[in-house]
């Protein structure tokens, strides 16, 4: 690792892609499956350190430029601190899915249709954080669609997945799209396409204004902004669980980056507005995001539905600091940008790790439904454990992780008062308001896949048959599970090694937290508030323990194993338990009665009548029938219409191409 | 010197939280049996219950996992640790620095996380029901506690509990409309956290519409004895957030003498005697709600919370 970073990451992308290719030739024989994981495991985690040494060394940003692609273009690639951070972060979900795949991808049924692509994936996720022009960043954006897309529809006989796909692939080019007009506009008169060139000449207020609203477009549809996201819960949980665990946990992130680097980096002084545009649809995405999760049966796609939620909760952190940004208050731009990427983090490895767990959960019992799962913790107990870390993780609850960066982003709402603008004034804490209920929403999102996936009885035959899954599934698991406990333990560490990336975007960075006394975390002065990680998971430790070896000494040891007592009500029955439908009754009744039209049909035979009662749940998502039906139909009704196109002579269609070329010059006339 | 001092008034605190807790319980339960004009166990009859389930073997049902065992334990603990970090009778707490107000609300978020799956373990319909409505009504009082932290923390421009405490007992602070909005807010998040009525009733077993009582179901023995302290370490803990923060007089300031801890001390006890008749006036004024009347008092909560944050964002430009 000697000082040029950017070329080894370059050559670990070259590197990938010959991993795609030899995958492609190999492929079929049993030995390459373990050796293409083995070989992408090696790699990522070789970029990952690369980057992360280059992020503490804090090396200057460093530009390389090929001789390839558009003439008198070439190809520019930059490793600033930003991109560092997102290479560690994508090469790290990359390294943890390729030590899970090693074991997981012996059960795939198709190695073809996923090895090759792959290694791909992860190269062309690297080569968007690295890229430096509008041209490279682009095909390589949709190098990572394709990629994903291809590995979506793996498993192309499962119906589902097929129209998956295709909903996958039309959001991702209507995003690809969104990003190209952005870049045009950005690029000005003379199709100037270097992001250099972008971050000198700042455009006018207009072309910001609409480049803004065309990347929030872009890149939110990929991150699964709200109303951007109904791919999501589709595409993320049809591939293979390691490959839901990159998409949902660092695909989601890299389009973060894209957001960033373009309206940080690229677009020039934001107006104060700015700030409401993207904590908007950002608080909306949390709490709607993390309410369909509750809503949801399949175990994927909770998990892609949560991720809808933390996507919404970092774009709320980047909304803060454009608006702090706006005002000139760089301090706490820093703070909420800080929140934001810790968040990034944060939820890139726990995301992968539910995924993860998901995924034994459905190689090991063939159920992904939480309806035929339960008592799972007796067959599967490291996956138990594993998947637990990850569920308080999520949850936001000390000492775990995502609850600092959480903590992080409502002490930056906190300072949101020493904004000037009304509308801020107002929009800042309602949106706190959205953020606390999605927090609270999610730990019982939570609490509801672990209790009836891994707590209870087994609710179907082969979830009482479950085995536990292979050694290197159980490792990346509990590595991941290591580091989401280590980084909300000692999150000052962390939060300094964000620092450069916030200082390359940002202008600053927050105060060195590792020499704060006792390693706590003091965003801005110790009697304003500070959190320490390590004491409280210490006193918690030691409370506990001290509990237990009092009780030990002092009180009866004895236990005894007894039928469940349950009020004295004998329920052979596991389908007597709660179910995941009946869990989240309370709060479909609260929450979803009006966001969801959820309603209840009880179907109640008369009296004598054998029949079975039925419940029927009914509920309607409001986005898609707004928005996506009536386009659907739209576009179904002119096509229909233009179809008589279809069948013209061909002097027809030579009149039809003059008329055009007659009206282009006109336009172009006037024009001038 | 002075490091001892502050050790000794956290480890005094410490043990003090959990030597009251049971006491509180009783007293409230005392005083609601003498408004009903019943005699009532004496007020140590829960210290009696705790060593009567502490000597008996814990029951367990067959196919309790270890996750089943340990909660108990990890429930006591972060509740135990929650409520040492609130200032009882001085704001001089050594490790008030290491979770301020948000971390103490998510540490008890966190014991409620463990308690739920606790009851979901053995796989019985009661313990589902339990579980399925605590996290109904936590997904609204958690919310409606940020707003109120909120409120507080853009007050008194920080959210460490000591320092929000030592601003309310100042006379900086003075008569605010977004504070009485909080108070009445914590009062209400107060009395749903901790089971009490009208939102859940602690009294009763084989109801329909019990909650926290449907989760632990299942515990005896020493697990129970656990939970029960738990559960009235976190009534302490709630009751000495509202005492701390708006009613703050006597309480010790950091760095003072063992005259002023003690007078604080005093005031303390008189406050919390305050507490429990308040307490227990109101739970026998009330009747028992429908389950799904509760999101409409958590409902007013949050919104109380939101307004007084509201009013705060919106006055601070003026």
């Amino acid at each position: 690792m000697t000082g040029a970073p950017a070329t080894v990451s370059l050559l670990g992308m070259a590197a990938f892609f010959a991993l795609s290719i030899f995958a492609l030739a190999g492929g079929r024989r049993r030995l390459a499956t373990p050796l293409v994981y083995g070989a992408a495991l090696a790699l990522s985690a070789m970029l990952h350190v690369n980057a992360v040494v280059a992020l503490v060394a804090a090396a200057p940003a460093e530009t390389l430029s090929l001789p390839m692609g558009l003439p008198w273009i070439g190809v520019h690639f930059r490793f600033d601190a930003l991109a560092a951070f997102f290479v560690a972060v994508v090469n790290l979900g990359g390294a943890a899915a390729s030590l899970y795949a090693i074991g997981y991808g012996r059960s795939e049924t198709w190695p073809m249709r996923v090895l090759p692509l792959f290694p791909a994936f992860l190269a062309s996720m690297n080569l968007v954080v690295l890229a430096d022009d509008a041209f490279t960043f682009l095909v390589a954006w949709e190098c990572m669609s394709l990629a994903s897309w291809g590995l979506v529809v793996a498993h192309h006989r499962t119906p589902d997945n097929l129209r998956a796909g295709y909903v996958y692939i039309l959001m991702a080019s209507f995003g690809t799209f969104a990003l190209l007009l952005a870049f045009g506009l950005l690029a000005g008169p003379f199709g100037n396409y270097a992001f250099d060139a972008m971050r000198v000449n700042h455009p006018a207020p207009l072309i910001a204004n609409l480049a803004l609203a065309l990347v929030l477009i872009g890149t939110g549809s990929k991150a699964g902004l709200v109303p951007l996201h109904v791919w999501l819960p589709l595409a993320h949980p049809a591939a293979p669980s390691h490959v839901s665990a990159l998409m949902s946990g660092v695909m989601t992130k890299v389009a973060i980056y894209a957001f960033v680097r373009v309206v940080f980096d690229l677009l020039g002084p934001p107006a104060w507005w700015w700030g409401i545009v993207v904590i908007l649809p950002g608080a909306a995405s949390a709490v709607i995001g993390i309410l369909s999760a509750l809503l949801e049966q399949d175990l994927k796609r909770v998990l892609a539905y949560s991720t809808i939620e933390n996507v919404g909760f970092i774009f709320v952190g980047l909304g803060l600091a454009l608006a702090f940004r706006s005002n000139g208050l760089v301090a706490m731009s820093v703070l909420a940008l800080t929140a934001a990427l810790f968040h990034v983090l944060n939820h890139a490895l726990l995301k992968s790790l539910l995924f993860f767990g998901s995924g034994a959960v459905l190689t090991s019992t063939g159920i992904r439904s939480l309806e035929g799962l339960g008592g799972l913790i007796h067959r599967m107990p490291v996956t138990a454990v594993a998947v637990l870390a990850g569920c308080m993780g999520i949850s936001a609850l000390p000492p775990f992780n995502a609850f600092v960066s959480e903590w992080l982003t409502f002490q930056a709402i906190l300072l949101s008062p020493a904004l000037p603008q009304w509308g801020l004034k107002l929009i800042v804490p309602a949106a706190g308001a959205l953020l606390a209920l999605a927090v609270a929403l999610a730990a019982a999102c939570f609490v509801r896949i672990f209790g009836i996936a891994f707590l209870g009885r087994p609710r179907s035959d082969a979830g009482a048959q479950a085995q536990e899954t292979d050694g290197f599934s159980r490792m990346a698991m509990i590595l991941l599970a290591a580091l989401c406990l280590g980084a909300g333990i000692l999150p000052g560490f962390v939060i300094d090694g964000i620092g450069p990336a916030v200082q390359a975007v940002a202008g600053g960075q927050m105060p060195h937290q590792a020499q704060v006394a006792w390693l706590s975390i003091v965003p801005i002065a110790q009697s304003r508030s500070s959190y320490n990680g390590l004491l409280v998971f210490f006193f918690i430790a030691a409370s506990a323990l001290m509990s237990v070896a009092l009780i030990h000494l002092l009180a009866s040891r004895n236990t005894r194993r007894v039928p469940a007592w349950d009020c004295g009500f004998v329920d052979p029955n596991p389908a007597l338990q709660y179910t995941a439908v009946s869990f989240a009754q309370p709060i479909r009744r609260v929450f979803a009665t009006t966001l969801f039209m959820a309603r209840e049909q009880i179907a109640m035979p008369p009296p004598g009548d054998a029949a079975p009662a039925r419940l029927r749940v009914r509920l309607r998502d409001l986005i898609w029938d707004t928005f996506y039906v009536p386009i659907g139909s739209a576009v179904g009704i002119a096509s229909e219409r233009l179809n008589v196109l279809q069948f013209l002579t061909i002097r027809r269609y030579l009149s039809l191409v003059f008329l055009a070329l007659i009206i282009l010059l006109a336009v172009l006339a006037i024009w001038r | 010197m002075a490091l001892i001092a502050d050790l000794a008034v956290q480890g005094l605190q410490m043990v003090l939280v959990v030597g009251a807790a049971p006491l509180l319980t009783g007293t409230v339960r005392k005083l609601k049996a003498r408004l009903l004009r019943r005699r009532g166990p004496s007020i140590i009859q829960p210290y009696r219950d705790l060593l009567r389930l502490l000597r008996k073997d814990a029951v367990v049902a067959e196919n309790a996992s270890w996750l089943f065992r340990v909660s108990p334990y990890l429930i006591f603990a972060a509740t135990w640790v929650a409520a040492a970090l609130v200032p009882t009778f001085g704001t001089g707490l050594l490790f008030s620095w290491s979770a301020d107000l948000i971390a103490i609300v998510a540490l008890l978020g966190s014991a409620r996380f463990v308690v739920t799956l606790a009851g979901m373990d053995v796989g019985t319909s009661f313990g589902g029901i339990g579980s399925s409505r605590e996290v109904m009504i936590a997904s609204l009082a958690e919310p409606a506690m940020i707003m109120i932290i909120f409120s507080l923390a853009l007050l008194a421009r920080s959210t460490q509990l000591s320092t929000i405490a030592a601003f309310m007992s100042s006379p900086a602070v003075g008569l605010r409309v977004s504070l009485a909005m909080a108070s009445v807010a914590l009062v209400m998040v107060g009395i749903a956290e901790n089971g009490r009525i009208p939102i859940d009733n602690p009294a009763t077993h084989l109801e329909l519409t019990m909650v926290h009582e449907a989760m632990v179901l299942e515990y005896s023995g020493r697990h129970l004895a656990l939970i029960e302290l738990a559960g009235a370490l976190k009534l302490l803990l709630y009751v000495s957030l509202i005492v701390c923060l708006f009613m703050p007089w006597g309480i010790a300031p950091a760095g003072t003498g063992w005259q002023t801890h003690l007078l604080g001390a005093a005031a303390y006890l008189g406050k919390l005697t305050v507490a429990c008749v308040a307490l227990a006036l109101f739970e026998t004024m009330v009747a028992k709600m429908r389950v799904f009347r509760v999101p409409n008092f958590l409902g007013a909560a949050l919104m109380l919370g939101l307004l007084g944050t509201l009013l705060l964002f919106v006055s601070r430009g003026l």
